[in-house]
């Protein structure tokens, strides 16, 4: 890595210090009560000392959030390629997709929990509906913008509509979908954590709420930053793999030619 | 009694000695759009190629020139007519074709080696033997044309790595892979230098007079024409029809040399006549 590199990471690394560095002291110049807004010291002392206690709901979270993100991953791939492939398909589907999105997923939970009962499936639900439609925009997007002149290499070489959906399609929109994925994961957070305040025991979502009606203020904080946590770690972790699978793209040098 | 699928043809008289039709448009035009905005691209058309014939398509721009390498690898269909490609009616689906665009379209995921081994991943016999042979004999085989057209070592590189130049002859390899019987060439060298586009000349000359596939190549450039072709068809302007059809009988191996001879300048100069005429005839119709 050049230095400039280096020292453009070193300072957006003491930017992010000098953030919370403000915040505490913000607390302790206005003397401002733990129960409103907690020092992020007392936020990280909480996290440790409670961090046994919470372990469990963070797996709990977790689980939920990938089971659902997975799902709907799976989900928004097809529909999105269907979209894309077909302009039948996404004059019916683009309104219905639409109008389903613009639903706030709070009120669907209810349903959820009628339907499969308080814990662990409307977490999942929840969070694959929220995370779904990104992918599917982002995929029939990729998909209806292909260069045409892209598939008429293959379309000369009496390739089948599969062929050149798996070779030139799906290839192309790559770019599009890890760009999506990396929302999506962010959502499916909300999804699963949403659930677990309004239906369930478990969970992180659950800590937050049950502290709050303790009026453990910095637990709640704490709560928040564990997800804070793990929603920057997933966004880094399909960053790294996006940079592998669709380094083309963005016309990295090291790409690694197989 | 049922006749055999390719009766026809074999039924056919054909004259002593020459070969077998390879490329047949019969009365083929074609109109892109419907009702008052219909566009005509080409007009009614009846052309044969026969086996191992080298066909340059020359004519002002936009006179349908590529429609007809369209419809030969069956990416477009005739409004009216019939176009027959290796004895049958070309379908939705394409056949055997080596086909290499005016862009070099590599696909920009792929490394070169890759972009080129494209065609055996989908044409039969190779599709079948993809995955066993693509780590060995076909990359030899993506290699060895590489090397012949000048790129050795530069399969491992992306597209954007590569120059014009050199995407062009990419380009060509891809075409050339999986052996076809018949190339469809459209303006493939027409973004490139003069020295770039002579040498490319060579290299596709010296694949003709070895493997002997049927040729049709599209193209702006009269000299190219002349150098490559065995017979070059004129097309008028839009809609297009042909001109004139006129065999070249130059010697072969050709040179860049020969292209300043007289003989071959009075050759570009009769192409050039009759595209001048077309292109004022088409001004003063509008």
């Amino acid at each position: 890595m050049p230095m400039s590199d280096i020292r453009q990471k070193a300072w957006s690394a003491a930017l992010i210090v000098l953030f919370f560095v403000a915040w505490e002291l913000f607390c302790l110049m206005t003397g401002m009560s733990d129960l409103v807004l907690p020092r992020p010291s007392q936020i990280f002392v909480t996290l440790f000392e409670k961090f046994p206690i919470l372990w469990p709901h963070i797996i709990q979270t977790l689980l939920t959030t990938m089971i659902g993100f997975v799902l709907g991953v799976a989900l928004g791939v097809a529909l999105g390629a269907v979209i894309g492939v077909s302009k039948t398909a996404y004059d019916t589907c683009y309104p219905l997709l639409v109008g389903f999105s613009s639903i706030p997923k709070v009120a669907v939970v209810p349903i959820f929990v009628l339907w499969f009962g308080s814990g662990t499936v409307p977490a999942v639900l929840t969070s694959l509906s929220i995370c779904f439609f990104p992918i599917v925009v982002n995929i029939a997007t990729g998909l209806a913008t292909t260069e045409p002149e892209l598939e008429d290499v293959l379309k000369a070489l009496g390739a089948s509509k599969f062929d050149i959906l798996w070779n030139v399609g799906l290839p192309r929109t790559m770019p599009f979908f890890f760009a999506s994925l990396k929302v999506a994961v962010s959502y499916a957070f909300v999804g699963a954590v949403l659930s677990e305040t309004v239906a369930s025991n478990r969970g992180i979502g659950n800590v937050m709420m049950t502290a709050s009606s303790n009026f453990n203020v910095p637990l709640v904080f704490a709560g928040l930053f564990v997800l804070a946590g793990l929603g920057v770690a997933l966004y880094v972790l399909f960053s790294l793999i996006e940079g592998r699978v669709t380094g083309w793209a963005t016309r990295k040098d090291n790409v690694i030619a197989t | 009694m049922r006749m055999q699928p390719n009766s026809e043809f074999a039924g056919e008289p054909m004259a002593a000695g020459s070969a077998p039709t390879a490329i047949e448009l019969s009365e083929a035009s074609v109109t892109f759009g419907r009702g008052a905005r219909a566009v005509p691209a080409l007009s009614t058309t009846t052309l044969r190629i026969a086996d191992g014939e080298f066909v340059a398509l020359v004519g002002p721009s936009g006179c349908g020139k590529s429609t007809i390498l369209r419809l030969v690898s069956g990416l477009a269909r005739p409004t009216t007519g019939v176009v027959i490609v290796g004895g049958r009616e070309v379908a939705a689906r394409a056949m055997r074709v080596g086909m290499a665009f005016q862009n070099p379209t590599m696909l920009p995921w792929m490394t070169i080696e890759k972009n080129i081994m494209l065609p055996l991943k989908i044409v039969e016999p190779f599709r079948s033997q993809f995955r066993k042979l693509r780590k060995t004999e076909f990359r030899d085989k993506a290699n060895a044309l590489l090397e012949q057209v000048g790129l050795k070592g530069f399969g491992g590189r992306y597209p954007w790595q590569l120059s014009g130049g050199m995407l062009q002859r990419a380009n060509l390899c891809r075409a050339l892979i999986h052996e076809p019987r018949m190339l469809l060439l459209d303006e493939p060298f027409g973004a490139l230098d003069q020295f770039t586009r002579e040498e490319l000349w060579g290299i596709l000359q010296e694949l003709w007079i070895t493997h002997k596939p049927t040729v049709l190549l599209v193209t702006h450039d009269l000299r190219e024409a002349g150098f490559l072709a065995s017979r070059i068809c004129v097309m008028s302007a839009r809609p297009g029809r042909i001109l004139d059809d006129s065999r070249v009988d130059f010697a072969r191996p050709r040179t860049v040399a020969m292209t300043f001879e007289p003989d071959f300048v009075a050759l570009n100069q009769k192409l050039r006549a009759f595209i001048v005429d077309a292109r004022t005839a088409a001004r003063e119709g509008a």
